[in-house]
Parts: C-alpha cells; sequence; structure tokens
C-alpha cells in the first residue's frame, strides 16, 4: 500500500506525540490513585487538576465546571439524562433531525418515557430551522441540545443565538461540542450555554476520555453513582493517563486554534475546488460560510459511497461516507437525508477531514486519486448515460 | 470495514463483464437509486441456444459489484434454463460467503438474472405481477418475494429477512406484517418435519384439504409461475388430488414430471404418504 492519506479525522486523530510522552508517566512511576490520602496519590492529584485547568481555558470556562467522563457519548448522555431527569415528565425535549445518535438516542428514550421530544428541521445547507425553534420554545419548561458543529457536514449552527434564545426562556441549553472544540474558538462566557460536550480523541488526545462542561447554578442529576470523585458529580476511579493526554491535547489545541484554521481551511479549500473542477456531478454538502475549516463532504452522483472508500483504501486513502452499505443499515446518513440531499447523490457522499498533521502532499494525493476512481464506477453504474 | 472474502474484493477490484450488449436477447433490471442499489443484467444467446455473452452495470457496494460480476462468470456457458435455476446462495457461495446484512446484494443479482429470463422469454421489461402484494413500500418488496427469500434461505426472523431482502430495513412499519409471514414459513417447515405417517392420523378430512390448498398455493404455484406455468386445484377425494395445468405446463412435455416429481412428492412429504396425484383429463 502506498503512503498513509488519513483524512478521516471527525472519526478519529491520531495521538500528538506531546500528548504521548505527557501521559506516559501516568503510565511507569506515577500510577497512585488520585483519590489517595497519601502524597504518592496526591501528586497524581495535581496533575488531574493541571490538566482540567487546561481543558476549562480551552473554553474559557472555570475548572470547578469541568467533569471528566470517558467520552463525547458519555458527556451528552450525561448531560440529557442529567436534565430532563431534575425537569421531569412534562418539560420538552428539542433537538435536531442532525445531532450525532449519542444525542437522538437519549433524547428518543426519555421520548418513549413520557417526555415530549421535538426534532428541529435543518435546511439544504444543514442549518437548523431558527423559526421553528423559536415556535418549539414557547410552551414551559425545555432542555434545548443542539450540536455547535455538524461531525459529517461541518455545518456551524449559530449557536451564540441559539443560547440566547433559549435562556431568553428559562430554557436549558446543551451543545454536543465534540466536533467543534479545538477547530474553532468557543467560549463559554460568551456564549451562555448550560453544558457542553467535548471529545478527547476529536482532538489528538487517546480515545475513552471525554468531559462535560457543567456553567456554575446548572442542576444536574448524577448519573454515575459511586465514589466521590469529580466532586460527587461522577463516580468512578479517574482516567488518569488520559485525563493528563486531553489535558495536554487541549492546551496544544488552544496554542494552535487560529493559525491552524487560517492553514487547514486553505487545504480543505483547494480539495474541495481541484474535486469540484475534475469530478463532473459531484456537489458539495453543509453550509458553506459557516462550516468548520476541516471538513468536506461531497457527493458524486450516480455511484455509491462504499465502493469510492474500498477503492480509496486500497489506495491508502483513508476517508467516510455516509453511504447505508458503509454502515451496515439500510438508509444512508440521516443527516444528508434530512437536507434534502436528492437521491442521485445521497448514497455516494464522501466526507473527507482534515487535522493538523494533513500536508498539501496529502491534498495532492487525494485530488490525483479520487477522478479516477470516480471515473472508474461511473462506468459501471446503470444510471450514468454518457 | 467489512469482513469481506478475497473473492468479493477479487471481484470489486476486477469486475468482470461490465458493460452493454448491443442487441442482447433478454436484459433484466432491478432496484433503484432511492434503494442504494441497481443492477442492469443483459446476455446474448449462442447459436447452440447457451448463454454466450453476459454483460452488467451495477450501483452499489463493493458486494453489489462482486455479486455481479461473480453471476455473470457462472452463468456464461449455460442454457437459460441452466441459468435460470441459480439460486441467490450459489452467488453468495461463489464469493466464498457475504456479511449477512450483505445478503441483499446476492439476491439482487438473482432477480436480474430473472427478469432477464423474463425479457427474453416473453419481451416484457417489467418483473413484477401487478397483482402482487406489496409488503414493505419502503424498498418495494412484496410478499412473493418475502415468502420466497425466507424460505430458499432458510430463514427465521425478520432481521434475517431484511439482510437477505431489505424488506423491513427503513421505516420498519411493515415487520409486523413480515413476522407473520415468517412465522408462516416457519409453521410450515415444523409441519414438513413430521414424520410421514404422523400426519393422517392428526389431520382430519377438513384439515387435509386446507393443508393441500395451501401447500399448493404457497409451495408449488409459486415455483411453477417462476417459469411462467401454472396449476390449479380441481378436486381432492380421500387421498385422490385433481389438478388441472395452466400456463406454459399445459402443454409442456415435461408435466409429467411435474406432476409426479415436484407436486405429488410435495403433498406425500407435507400431508400424507398415501396421496397421489392426477391430471384432470386423465381423471
Ligand atoms: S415499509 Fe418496510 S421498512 Fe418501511
Amino acid at each position: 500500500m502506498s503512503r498513509l492519506v488519513y483524512l478521516d479525522n471527525n472519526a478519529t486523530t491520531c495521538v500528538a506525540p506531546e500528548v504521548r510522552d505527557a501521559m506516559l508517566p501516568f503510565l511507569t512511576d506515577l500510577w497512585g490513585n488520585p483519590s489517595s490520602m497519601h502524597a504518592f496519590g496526591g501528586r497524581v492529584m495535581r496533575h488531574v487538576e493541571e490538566a482540567r485547568e487546561k481543558v476549562a481555558a480551552l473554553i474559557h470556562a472555570d475548572p470547578s465546571e469541568i467533569i471528566f467522563t470517558s467520552c463525547g457519548t458519555e458527556s451528552n448522555n450525561a448531560a440529557i439524562y442529567g436534565v430532563a431527569e431534575i425537569l421531569g415528565p412534562q418539560a420538552r425535549l428539542i433537538t435536531s433531525r442532525v445531532e450525532h445518535p449519542a444525542v437522538l438516542g437519549p433524547c428518543r428514550h426519555f421520548r418513549e418515557h413520557g417526555h415530549t421530544l421535538i426534532e428541529l428541521p435543518v435546511d439544504g445547507v444543514g442549518q437548523v430551522d431558527l423559526a421553528a425553534l423559536r415556535e418549539a420554545l414557547f410552551g414551559g419548561q425545555c432542555l434545548v441540545s443542539l450540536m455547535w458543529a455538524n461531525n459529517e457536514t461541518g455545518t456551524i449552527f449559530p449557536i451564540d443565538e441559539i443560547a440566547a434564545l433559549v435562556k431568553s426562556v428559562g430554557g436549558v441549553i446543551h451543545t454536543d461540542a465534540v466536533q467543534a472544540v479545538g477547530k474553532v474558538p468557543l467560549d463559554v462566557r460568551r456564549t451562555p450555554v448550560d453544558l457542553l460536550s467535548l471529545s478527547g480523541h476529536k482532538l489528538h488526545a487517546p480515545k475513552g476520555i471525554g468531559a462535560l462542561y457543567v456553567r456554575r447554578g446548572t442542576r444536574l442529576k448524577t448519573y454515575m453513582i459511586g465514589g466521590h470523585q469529580e466532586h460527587g458529580r461522577r463516580g468512578g476511579t479517574e482516567n488518569v493517563p488520559a485525563i493528563v493526554g486531553l489535558g495536554q491535547a487541549a492546551e496544544l489545541a488552544a496554542a494552535s486554534l487560529a493559525g491552524e484554521a487560517a492553514r487547514v481551511a486553505p487545504l480543505r479549500d483547494r480539495l474541495e475546488s481541484g474535486l469540484l473542477a475534475t469530478c463532473p456531478d459531484a456537489r458539495v454538502n453543509g453550509d458553506p460560510r459557516h462550516r468548520l475549516p476541516n471538513t468536506l463532504n461531497i457527493s458524486f452522483e450516480f455511484i455509491e459511497g462504499e465502493a469510492i472508500l474500498y477503492h480509496l483504501s486500497d489506495l491508502g486513502i483513508c476517508a467516510s461516507s455516509g453511504s447505508a452499505c458503509s454502515s451496515g443499515s439500510l438508509e444512508p446518513s440521516h443527516v444528508i437525508r434530512a437536507m434534502g440531499v436528492p437521491f442521485t447523490a445521497v448514497h455516494g457522499s464522501i466526507r473527507f477531514s482534515l487535522s493538523r498533521y494533513t500536508t498539501a502532499a496529502d491534498i495532492d494525493t487525494v485530488l490525483e486519486h479520487v477522478p479516477r476512481v470516480v471515473a472508474k464506477l461511473r462506468a459501471l453504474s446503470p444510471f450514468v448515460t454518457t | 470495514m467489512w469482513d469481506y472474502t478475497d473473492q468479493v474484493m477479487d471481484h470489486f477490484r476486477n469486475p468482470r463483464n461490465v458493460g452493454k450488449i448491443e442487441h442482447p436477447d433478454g436484459v433484466g433490471t432491478v432496484g433503484a437509486l432511492a434503494c442504494g442499489d441497481a443492477l442492469t443484467l443483459m446476455f446474448k444467446l449462442g447459436p447452440d441456444g447457451r448463454i454466450a455473452e453476459v454483460k452488467f452495470q451495477t450501483f452499489g457496494c463493493a458486494s453489489a459489484i462482486a455479486s455481479s460480476s461473480v453471476l455473470t462468470e457462472m452463468v456464461i456457458g449455460k442454457t437459460v434454463e441452466e441459468a435460470g435455476r441459480i439460486t441467490n446462495k450459489q452467488i453468495a457461495d461463489a464469493l466464498g460467503g457475504l456479511p449477512d446484512q450483505k445478503m441483499h446484494c446476492s439476491v439482487m443479482g438473482r432477480e436480474a438474472l430473472e427478469a432477464a429470463i423474463h425479457n427474453y422469454r416473453t419481451g416484457e421489461t417489467g418483473m413484477r405481477n401487478l397483482d402482487e402484494r406489496i409488503v414493505c413500500t419502503c424498498f418495494g418488496v412484496s410478499e412473493n418475494e418475502i415468502l420466497r427469500i425466507t424460505r430458499e434461505n432458510g430463514l427465521s426472523s425478520v432481521d434475517e429477512v431484511v439482510n437477505f431482502c431489505k424488506a423491513g430495513g427503513g421505516c420498519g412499519m411493515c415487520r409486523n406484517e413480515i413476522q407473520k409471514l415468517v412465522d408462516g414459513v416457519i409453521a410450515e417447515r415444523t409441519q414438513a418435519k413430521t414424520a410421514p405417517g404422523d400426519a393422517p392420523r392428526k389431520l382430519t378430512n377438513l384439515q387435509k384439504i386446507k393443508l393441500i390448498e395451501e401447500i399448493i398455493t404457497r409451495e408449488i404455484r409459486p415455483a411453477l409461475q417462476r417459469d411462467h406455468g401454472d396449476v390449479e386445484l380441481v378436486d381432492i377425494s380421500g387421498d385422490r388430488v385433481t389438478i388441472a395445468f395452466r400456463g406454459m405446463c399445459a402443454g409442456c412435455h415435461a408435466s409429467e414430471t411435474t406432476r409426479h416429481s415436484l407436486i405429488e412428492a410435495k403433498l406425500r412429504e407435507c400431508v400424507a404418504p398415501e396421496i397421489t396425484v392426477v391430471e384432470e383429463s386423465r381423471s
């Protein structure tokens, strides 16, 4: 296989060397339990708290507002469960049709248990319908869970505006910011969200670590009951190496945030315009004006995504697809469908997601190979008449 | 990534017989863009009446491309009748197996071949009998297709049906109905397994008549209809079942064999070993 070109960073990222180095002592010498009453454990605890400060700094929160979790899914579940339980079954849950299953799943679970659930529609570029949100907000207590940025298309929701709307009616607002953290600036002092989820392995920390920001004063039912860790808000011995790794990753992300976006977006744009120029019948999915700098979701009409991915994989290129066949489900991506993308294109959508480590050479490789793969599959397609 | 066999990946990477044939003898298309997979298959016969050339075009995933490609290799050199007997299981086997969730790709191959043979025999392009009842509207799958796929592949759950023909895999509204169809086939299977000799003692006359009717409608007629033949139940008197052939079966020189080794054998197996089947004109 040729050199690996990894453009699937919205799925997971590599662990940054600095992150790995920061974690190593906690897998070797510094293995004490941070909850222990001896100095050996206490030393470890200091590193956990340092990591908390770094994660908090990345989103401009107070360290006491950060709970470490095992992943983004746990953070999302904890936020929705923790608030919905407190608000009770008369409260409405409001989310969107394009959320990650880690949000849609718990919301639908509560619908089955008596809550009213409103799933807001999105427009053709994946933007949430704010008029529908305004309408949904009327009528008493609610929890709104809307993502900061979409994992498949990169479309960024106007969370500032959304949070202000929700707060103006006294609602609780959670945002799944798993894809946004480390890619665009986030500031919870400016954006009045009550809860925010993030995940380590999307920003060059290892898998198995996440965090939930809980604004001071937000009532949240404890969902993991056990020890007194995380100030009693999440029991369970801390995953210290991963927490330290997340802290280091957060620090790196904070330091490179502005510069990285300015470097990655032009690479992504070159990929986009190159593919549009060389592959006829291709269309970009997502909001061209409000989109993550690293994400390109593009549909190649009349061919199927899994087949494209396998050919790309043979060439050492890693991407992902919203096609049904690649997922084992029979319906293609709920995100692309909710956007009303026509059937000719919906099955052939491919997501390229870049990272800090993506180079211009990577983009050149993709631009060289994709048109050939597309042409090869189009030659097989009964829907291509020319 | 799916756990595809080397054969699947080989046919996917190097699909055989891709394209179109000028003036084919038979063309069949199944699937649709909306469903995420579609296949057009066409063939041309040689002077010896065997399939000499076959080509395909597929919109679909790696296993859909591989299933279509391997199928083209399987049919070359066969007579139309021989090709018509290829099952989806044989297609999957030729690829060294397919993941469960991808079995519908092999079914699509078999259906396209069937449609192409139908086109060759009748000149018609559409395959589906308009009287057929559609059970799954999301994927346009009829009751007969579900019954047949369930029987031929020994399926026993709705999830398996989803893997084999997609029915039930969309909105899910049809799942209850599919469950009933699957239950019916399971009941047939259990009945068929009942030791011969047990059945007659357990069946009243009325039960026997009902069972004969049911087996003819569910198992025998669809099999004959696939080859454009048909059979009608005329009378049942004791163990003597009188039938009349219709369609292609009516004038067919092989109808004697069909009567004996398909209809009589099936009824003996499922109802009672004493049953004899006679044709109306000879009764
Ligand atoms: S009708 Fe069958 S899945 Fe929707």
